[in-house]
């Protein structure tokens, strides 16, 4: 399995990355070195192991639903770059 | 619109869970508080912290997941559904991909008498997302946004139908049956006008014959009930009408404008959903046992088929009236309310379904909010079954017992709207009329019977419908018998 330049721009793009051409070189490159490793692990016979869901062996951690205050309008909008209204101002979305 | 076509319908139901804390933090689900003050690290998505899952959420999606006759899978878990959008700011949402807590499932609709069943694909549990208001007209035009996160983290279940609706009817008759169950379990009020409810659908047309399903479109955006049938009519025209023109439908995303009474097509030049779903490292699998699921479905109420089938068996109502005033909690409990105070049922559902349901609906209100108690609507069917008003003057009582919240008898009394049951005062005012249309009465007398209709009519008339009708038609007929 290898991707092209063009996934890697692809993928780029949906972890909000900008990339220069050479960088975007350097990671397919990187990208496809990580593939063919997983490759490799491929090459085991999985077919009697069942899938890992969580590194953990560990269910069911819950808590009672019980609610409390945390942050008051201030202090949650104190790391907000712009804010109005007691509300996060975000550019333009569309 | 031609009807060599079929159209397809499936629907995705999104319900706001009535727990007290969100579905990851400790923060409150209330709505309507001031803009982020419902908000903490963890709904914030602040750097570094975790999501612990709130118990009465799986408890909620098991309860829920029973009464639609889901499977309810032991094994489930959390994973993340990766895109960015100003109103999630974890930059995933936190849902269930390949092992849903709920498996398949189904709910029985009545449709023109008929009923039908509805596959449930599943149920998964996932967070909400913040609530975004944009500086403009609409989203387009908007030069910047403005995000509250109270919402952000309140628990959701998706629900998912199989493509099983073959009209917008049906469709609006699942989501009606939906919502009673959810009420009936109290797992969520399902308000859609405050967005409790939300439903997205999917639609597409096939010819009549043809088993595979055509090119489908996603319908958002309709916030009611009637905006649903609305938006569901229109798309099936708009289907119809581009493939008999020789076109094809494309497959996207639409949002339905109220205003316009039309659906638009949400820009799709933005590529196609990538979501790159993974599961939550933060979070441990949940594993559901036998026990949990008893100690559950030990807890589950009497279900709106159950208590429909109650109210024929017990009250010997028609199907259709059972079917009406089960298919609300609220309708069914204010129902139940009234049977305490008068024995009829029959009559305490005529009223429900005709006054109450209408003046409910002119007046935009719930059940809930009915300014006319139970008990008070019984004493009104009192006072009709003991003579002192007519049907006729109860209607109207009705309708001010429902403006001013004033009760039955106060409002007879002030208004002097006792019937008129003595033959003294009848009599008066039938001679009168018996006087003054000779031509009714001279049919009457030559044999045409139902000419009595009118003369009592005109009787009921003079005396400002406070006459006796029964006593006024004896006698009229004795006197020119």
């Amino acid at each position: 399995m290898s991707i092209s330049k063009k996934e890697v721009e692809h993928v780029a793009m949906l972890a909000r990355l900008e990339f220069s051409e050479q960088e975007l070189e350097e990671y397919t490159e990187k990208m496809n070195d990580i593939l063919g490793y997983m490759d490799k692990l491929n090459q085991l016979d999985t077919s009697k192991v069942a899938a890992t869901y969580h590194v953990l062996p560990i269910n069911n951690v819950l808590r009672e639903d019980k609610d409390r205050h945390y942050l008051d309008n201030e202090t949650a909008l104190k790391n907000a770059p712009d804010k109005k209204d007691g509300m996060f101002k975000v550019p333009r979305i569309v | 619109m031609s009807n060599q076509w079929e159209t397809v319908i499936g629907l995705e139901v999104h319900t706001e869970l009535k727990t007290k804390s969100k579905i990851f933090c400790a923060c409150s689900t209330e709505f309507g508080g001031e803009p982020n003050t419902h908000v903490c690290p963890v709904c914030l998505g602040m750097p570094g912290t975790l999501p612990v899952a709130n118990k009465k959420v799986v408890d909620f999606a098991i309860k829920a997941g029973l009464a639609l006759n889901c499977e309810i899978k032991e094994f489930n878990k959390f994973d993340r559904k990766n895109y960015y959008y100003p109103d999630l700011p974890k930059g995933y949402q936190i849902s269930q991909f390949d092992l849903p807590v709920c498996g398949q499932g189904h709910l029985d609709i009545e449709v023109n008498g008929q009923t039908k069943r509805i596959g449930i694909t599943r149920i998964h549990m996932e967070d909400d997302a913040g609530k975004l208001n944009h500086e403009g007209e609409v989203i387009a035009q908007a030069e910047s946004s403005l995000v509250d996160y109270n919402r952000a983290g309140v628990p959701l279940l998706e629900i998912v139908s199989e493509p099983d609706m073959r009209s917008p009817e049906e469709a609006a008759a699942y989501l009606e049956k939906v919502k009673a169950i959810l009420q009936y379990t109290e797992v969520s009020d399902c308000k859609m006008q405050e967005g409790s409810l939300r439903c997205d659908a999917n639609i597409s047309i096939r010819p009549l014959s043809a088993t595979k399903l055509g090119t489908r479109t996603e319908l958002k955006n309709m916030n009611s009930f009637k905006a649903l049938q609305k938006a569901l009519e229109y798309e099936v025209e708009r289907h119809i009408e581009l493939v008999e023109d020789g076109g094809t439908v494309v497959q996207e995303t639409r949002s339905w404008d109220e205003s316009k009474g039309m659906t638009v097509s949400l820009r799709s030049k933005e590529e196609a959903h990538d979501y790159r779903y993974f599961p939550d490292p933060d979070l441990v699998p949940l594993v559901i046992d036998e026990k949990w699921i008893e100690s559950i479905r030990n807890s589950l109420p009497e279900l709106p088929d159950e208590r429909k089938q109650r109210l024929i068996n017990d009250y010997d109502l028609p199907k259709y009236d059972a079917e009406i005033i089960t298919s609300s909690k609220d309708l069914a409990d204010y129902f139940d309310h009234c049977l305490d105070h008068f024995r009829d049922a029959k009559k305490i559902s005529n009223w429900i379904m005709g006054e109450l349901l209408r003046l409910l609906n002119v007046n935009d209100k719930e059940v809930a909010d009915c300014p006319v108690a139970p008990k008070e609507l019984g004493e009104l069917l009192h006072l009709i079954e003991k003579g002192t008003i007519s049907g006729k003057v109860a209607k109207q009582v009705f309708e001010e017992m429902f403006a001013s919240g004033k009760n039955a008898k106060q409002i007879v009394k002030e208004k002097g709207l006792e019937q008129i049951s003595d033959t003294g005062e009848l009599e008066k005012i039938i001679e009168e009329i018996i006087a003054a249309n000779p031509d009714p009465v001279s049919d009457y007398k030559s044999g045409k019977g139902q000419a009595i209709g009118f003369l009592v009519g005109q009787v009921m008339k003079a005396s400002k419908g406070k006459a006796n009708p029964q006593m006024v038609k004896k006698m009229l007929s004795d006197k020119l018998g």
